[in-house]
């Protein structure tokens, strides 16, 4: 060893064999261990590393102002709604065009959950954090100039994809659980709260309500870490965040529109948006999974494709920015 | 083809490429077939003109881009199917430090750590203050990227370098953008890095900012390499000259002493010193009772030779 090593320096060295190089206090200024005490890679690469480089993900995701800020926003959405809904609910002559869940508001608490829910994404809010956080990804680490520092560590493209899209489907999870909790919390101080009167009229108990409320949010979650997957491919194709971000919106738009007009019912079902709100078999009885399988199927095949395409070009990609 | 020989036998060599070319989709040809012959253990200077390919040239050698034509080795391993194992051992700069402006400069390399799968999570901590505290910003560890100075910003990027002991350290443009402070201690950071056998690659469109460190230059201008190998062959033939009111003796002895391309020009006499020392030679002229006024070991500057290389500065053509 090249380095003056204190006793100290050796004896951690001595617990961590995994450490190529001797720790020295901090204090002073050491020449650079040399090359000699290099172990090869291929000594250390048993160590479950992606866990590691997946947590520093989940840290830059959940930290970075910008998507607490977000994060911020979409908590405050269920509390505005709930309010705003608490108040004009009262008059009897509110209501009557929305969907049939806001009209059930009245009757049982639960029930805003699933209206923050579709106003949350037909309303584009979860759409944007996902869009958001996609374009951030790969894009946004190209734009910083990151990207390149995180190939020549060497990350692997592959892995960092895999590392970059976990991170999109926790924070998928983690927003609609976010809104789904927090409206339910809400629903049931604000609203009446008791057995639960399904859309198919029969009643079930409240208990009952609050898983069919949260295999919602599971299903919703689903939806939006297809849409990361989208927004991913959409993140590789680009050095400008804000390209993928408002590509990702414009395709949800334009997706949302076409699902609208009936010259187009032959490609309706092949929407990337046409399933979201799916879920409204669930609050049948007996639940009607149908509608649900489906959108489960089509998030899916979203997913592998629009995930194949962003790997297809991440592994390709020159990285000149 | 020589090149290839190079490559082949490239396990002394840091880096060795053979006709490493780069196209860019518009067509231009950014790097035309160079072949880098960088020996292990060197401090290896990639000069040439802004635009002249070196950072489209480090950025195939590690693996950023792909090149159109041509082949390379890093440390003796063919690239890219070589990098996972290759790259943990190099340190890169590329194009100038790129962070995460909301996270301090300690966050930024753990970033960059926890992406390695060959570092250690348990000595991450003494890594990343090491590095930090061998380029100077310990104690602006926990400040953001955002309020860095550029100088500081410049040694979180060469930080990263010394996360992990290297066999090569590949530094595009170090000193870019820094005052003649910061370029000084960016110098002498190299010449640390170098001092323990480390490889250095580093590239400068300043010829000055690095000849001090240098023992080999590759020189780039049009994507060719235009020049390769030791600082001192660059450098030329150093020349004496004699500074004697007896000049015709005077080049007598320098003639008798075997020296070359004796010229005589009023009361100065000059010659190619060879691998003779000044100090030999003035010695002898002494002894043999030439009154010797002045003598000196002009160089061609090394800037001379440079831009005779790469054309004048802003011919950028």
């Amino acid at each position: 060893m090249s380095t003056e090593t204190s006793g100290r320096a050796d004896a951690t060295l001595a617990h961590e064999p995994g450490s190529p190089q001797p720790l020295t206090e901090h204090a002073v200024l050491r020449p650079i261990p040399g090359p000699a005490e290099t172990l090869p890679p291929s000594a250390l690469s048993r160590v479950p590393s992606w866990l590691r480089f997946f947590g520093s993900e989940l840290r830059l995701v959940f930290r970075r102002p910008r998507n607490l800020a977000l994060l911020g926003v979409i908590a405050v959405v269920p509390i505005f709604f709930g309010v705003l809904l608490r108040l004009t609910l009262h008059n009897p002559g509110g209501g009557g065009n929305g969907p049939e869940f806001l009209n059930q508001l009245a009757g049982n608490g639960v029930f805003l959950a699933l209206t923050v829910l579709f106003l949350t994404q037909t309303l584009l809010l979860l759409p944007l954090s996902i869009a958001v956080v996609t374009g951030d990804a790969i894009a946004g680490e190209a734009s910083l100039g990151t990207l390149r520092g995180l190939l020549t560590v060497p990350a692997g493209r592959t892995r960092l994809l895999f590392v970059k899209y976990a991170a999109i489907v926790v924070f998928s999870a983690a927003v609609c659980l976010l809104v789904t909790v927090i409206s339910l919390i809400l629903g049931l101080l604000l609203f009446h709260t008791g057995p639960v009167t399904l859309l198919s009229g029969s009643t079930v108990s409240l208990g009952s309500g609050v898983l069919r409320v949260l295999a919602v949010a599971a299903y919703s979650a689903v939806a939006m870490m297809s849409l990361g997957a989208i927004g991913l491919a959409a993140s590789t194709m680009t050095q400008h965040p804000v390209g993928a971000i408002a590509g990702l919106l414009v395709l949800v738009v334009a997706s949302e529109i076409c699902d609208q007009l009936p010259q187009l019912s032959a490609i309706h079902s092949y929407l990337p948006t046409h399933f979201w709100l799916s879920w409204d078999g669930l609050f049948r009885s007996p639940a009607d999974w149908s509608g649900v399988l489906h959108g489960l199927a089509s998030f899916a095949a979203y997913a592998v494709i629009f995930g194949s395409v962003a790997w297809a070009k991440l592994t390709s990609a020159d990285v000149a920015s | 083809m020589t090149s290839q020989a190079a490559v082949s036998s490239a396990a002394e060599l840091a880096l060795a490429s053979s006709g490493l070319s780069k196209r860019f989709r518009g067509g231009q040809l950014a790097v035309d077939g160079i072949d880098l012959v960088v020996p292990a253990g060197s401090v290896y200077g990639f000069l040439g003109p802004n635009g002249s390919g070196k950072t489209t040239t480090i950025r195939m050698l590690l693996g950023l881009i792909r090149p159109t034509a041509g082949s390379h080795e890093v440390l003796g391993r063919p690239m890219p199917d070589g990098q996972a194992e290759a790259l943990p051992l190099v340190g890169s700069l590329v194009e100038g430090p790129a962070f995460y402006p909301h996270l301090s400069g300690r966050a930024n390399l753990a970033r960059l750590d926890a992406a390695d799968r060959t570092a250690s999570r348990a000595t991450v901590r003494a890594r990343i203050d090491q590095a930090l505290d061998r380029v100077g910003l310990l104690a602006a560890a926990d400040k953001r990227y955002k309020a860095y100075s550029l100088g500081m910003k410049q040694r979180l990027g060469i930080a990263t370098s010394l996360l992990r002991p290297r066999q090569l350290v590949i530094l595009d443009e170090p000193t870019n953008g820094l005052d003649p402070q910061g370029t000084r201690e960016v110098r002498s950071l190299i010449r640390q890095i170098a001092a323990d056998g480390t490889t250095v690659f580093v590239s400068s469109h300043l010829l000055a900012e690095v000849e001090q460190i240098c023992t080999h230059v590759g020189v780039m201008r049009h994507g060719k390499l235009v020049f390769q190998g030791p600082l001192a062959q660059l450098r030329g033939q150093a020349r004496l000259l004699v500074r004697t009111p007896e000049p015709g003796r005077a080049a007598q002895v320098l003639a008798e002493l075997g020296l070359t391309g004796v010229a005589q020009a009023g009361r100065e006499v000059t010659a190619d010193l060879g691998d003779m020392l000044p100090e030999v030679v003035n010695e002898r002229l002494v002894r043999a009772g030439v009154p010797v006024a002045g003598l000196e070991t002009p160089r061609r500057s090394l800037e001379d030779e440079f831009v005779e290389l790469t054309g004048e500065g802003f011919d950028v053509d």
